[in-house]
């Protein structure tokens, strides 16, 4: 017991942060099973984040209403914005809420209340483990239930196509946009998670390389299902300290083993237990979702 | 003011030359490349270690920084890219399988050249300053505007009225009819990445000279410039991108001359509102003749 106590306390940080990473990729796993590649979601962790900080710092206000007002702010940003973007496919919605997310970013740096470049300091280390993962196994569950659901068929038939969705009477528009601004909320949370885990944030941490971050931990885990997004962040998150022997080139392992699953295990890690389906999938042109 | 004019010239050719070789491996193959930014810093150390190890003149070490830089996009091509191809992946994966390479990529340099500043030899890069009416502009740059001209006219030509350029198109209309039509589709391919890395890498190299300081993730600023650049003039036009990037250096500097300083980290907000704004507007952009409502 002694050897699993120290464990916790050597490497609490790395587990929170595992967490709310698995939340992170949770959140884009959402629009990912509808088929639709948004990269917006380091911005609303950004305003989860800043909104927590900023609501639990200056007003008091407590975490868990702290975390639900930021996730609030971040739907209702989310809506709009969908209805914007949801006109574009493919890439072309990509590089639209990579837009969106740049102009938060700028936006942080410039208001006055933000702390601009250098950020906000001195937020209280509130966060415990087990809200991380509270908020992680109710998210998991919820959307575990939800893919089982006649939502969950929906989505994954506007994944597959678009055009037999809507003539079957699915209202493919109004999907899209539910899953994308539960997907807004759910990073907006972890953002207040992580907010209040660590000491301090700024605009620099919700840039474009966390979006793309989100989006390897869900693509490398899995998009098959819910476990694969928790896997990829875990492994993904876990890796670093895995490789510290490895010291200045884990990174480079890092990169390679990215490549390694992107090109080798196409539907993600958790598909490795299922390796032979796979393949006989492919044979027959019937893998790739993401 | 001329001055001001100027920079945002010498800005915009800069992003057109990194923009181009993006846009043309997404209008040729439909891939993000976010190996792109990589290609565009080799491009920088390899023009500095022509002239720090074999002492060559600055103009020549660009001519073989663009070799070098386009036998190695053939290279990341091959890795990160054909094994995908060949399983008729969603581009999504060779996005991901991009940034992979990329990681790697910069953290090998980092190793070599540590991730701070670097500069060319002293002496190395001509120092000239030319003076037009009461505007003293940089001679270096002048010739880099020049070049940059020279450069894109050379690769209109080169897709419009060469053999492989007309190869280079069919297989960005379908790459199975252009197959059956005879077209050497992998000679295409490798082509495709040897002139977009190439024109990354001089990019780069150029980059590096006018401001004599490189460093390992000094492409990573550049890629999101070039989604503002590509999306502006029309995804996969390359006419197009180089419109936008004139477009966006502009505006750029126009931002920074007449916002007050304090919101000057506002430009950048007003690059990508721009982009926003033209994609939910106009998606095919200025240029495009694509629809963008295509998946």
């Amino acid at each position: 017991m002694d050897a699993l106590a120290e464990f916790f306390r050597v490497y609490q940080t790395t587990i929170g942060v595992i967490g709310i990473n698995a939340l992170l990729a949770l959140s884009i796993w959402i629009t990912l099973y509808a088929g639709q590649l948004t990269l917006g979601n380091a911005a609303f962790m950004a305003i989860g984040a800043y909104g927590a900080a900023l609501l639990g710092m200056r007003a008091g206000v407590p975490l868990p209403l702290g975390l639900a007002l930021g996730a609030l702010l971040s739907a209702a940003l989310a809506l709009p914005l969908g209805l914007a973007v949801f006109r574009l496919r493919g890439v072309y919605l990509a590089i639209a809420t990579i837009g969106f997310g740049e102009v938060v970013r700028v936006v942080l740096l410039t208001l006055p209340f933000t702390g601009k470049a250098l950020g906000l300091n001195g937020i209280p280390p509130i966060t415990e483990l087990w809200h991380i993962y509270l908020s992680l196994a109710v998210v998991a569950y919820m959307l575990w239930r939800i893919q089982g659901s006649t939502v969950g068929r929906a989505l994954a038939a506007i994944r597959e196509d678009e055009m037999a969705a809507a003539s079957q009477g699915i209202r493919v528009r109004r999907y899209k946009l539910a899953a994308f601004v539960a997907g807004a909320a759910i990073a907006a949370w972890a953002g207040g998670l992580s907010a209040h885990l660590n000491f301090s944030i700024e605009p620099g941490d919700f840039g474009f390389t966390r979006a793309v971050q989100i989006l390897v931990f869900a693509v490398v885990g899995g998009t098959p299902s819910v476990a694969g997004p928790i896997f990829g962040a875990t492994l993904l998150t876990a890796l670093p300290e895995i490789l510290r022997p490895l010291k200045e080139y884990r990174d480079i392992f890092a990169g390679l083993i990215l490549m390694g699953v992107i090109i080798y295990l196409p539907r993600g890690l958790v598909t490795l237990a299922e390796l032979r389906k796979t393949r006989r999938l492919q044979e027959i042109g019937a893998a790739d979702v993401a | 003011m001329a001055e001001q004019l100027y920079n945002a010239i010498f800005v915009g050719s800069i992003y057109a030359l990194f923009a181009v070789g993006f846009a043309l491996v997404f209008s040729v193959l439909d891939i993000l490349n976010l190996a792109h930014p990589v290609v565009f810093m080799l491009g920088a150390f390899v023009a500095l270690f022509c002239m720090s190890t074999f002492g060559l003149p600055a103009g020549f070490a660009a001519v073989i920084a663009f070799l070098a830089t386009g036998a190695f996009g053939i290279f990341l091509d091959r890795i990160a890219f054909a094994p995908l191809r060949r399983r008729g992946a969603p581009p999504l994966s060779a996005m991901i399988s991009s940034l992979g390479f990329a990681i790697v990529v910069i953290r090998l340099m980092e190793l070599r050249y540590g991730p701070d500043l670097t500069s060319y030899p002293a002496g190395s890069l001509p120092q000239t300053v030319v003076q037009i009416g009461d505007a003293r502009l940089d001679a270096l740059r002048l010739v880099i505007i020049g070049l940059a001209i020279v450069l894109m006219g050379a690769l209109t030509y080169f897709v419009r009225a060469t053999q492989l350029g007309r190869d280079i198109r069919a297989l960005a209309e379908n790459p199975r009819a252009a197959r059956l039509l005879g077209v050497n589709v992998d000679r295409a391919i490798a082509s495709t990445f040897f002139i977009s890395s190439g024109f990354g890498g001089v990019a780069g190299a150029l980059l590096g000279f006018a401001y004599n300081a490189i460093y390992p993730q000094m492409g990573t600023p550049y890629e999101l410039k070039a989604f503002t650049v590509m999306v502006v003039g029309g995804m996969g036009s390359l006419p197009g991108a180089v419109l936008g990037a004139y477009i966006l250096g502009i505006g750029e500097i126009a931002a920074l001359v007449f916002l007050p300083a304090d919101l000057a980290e506002l430009r950048d907000a007003l690059a990508f509102g721009l982009l926003f704004l033209v994609l939910v507007i106009r998606p095919r952009g200025l240029l495009g003749h694509r629809v963008a409502e295509r998946a």
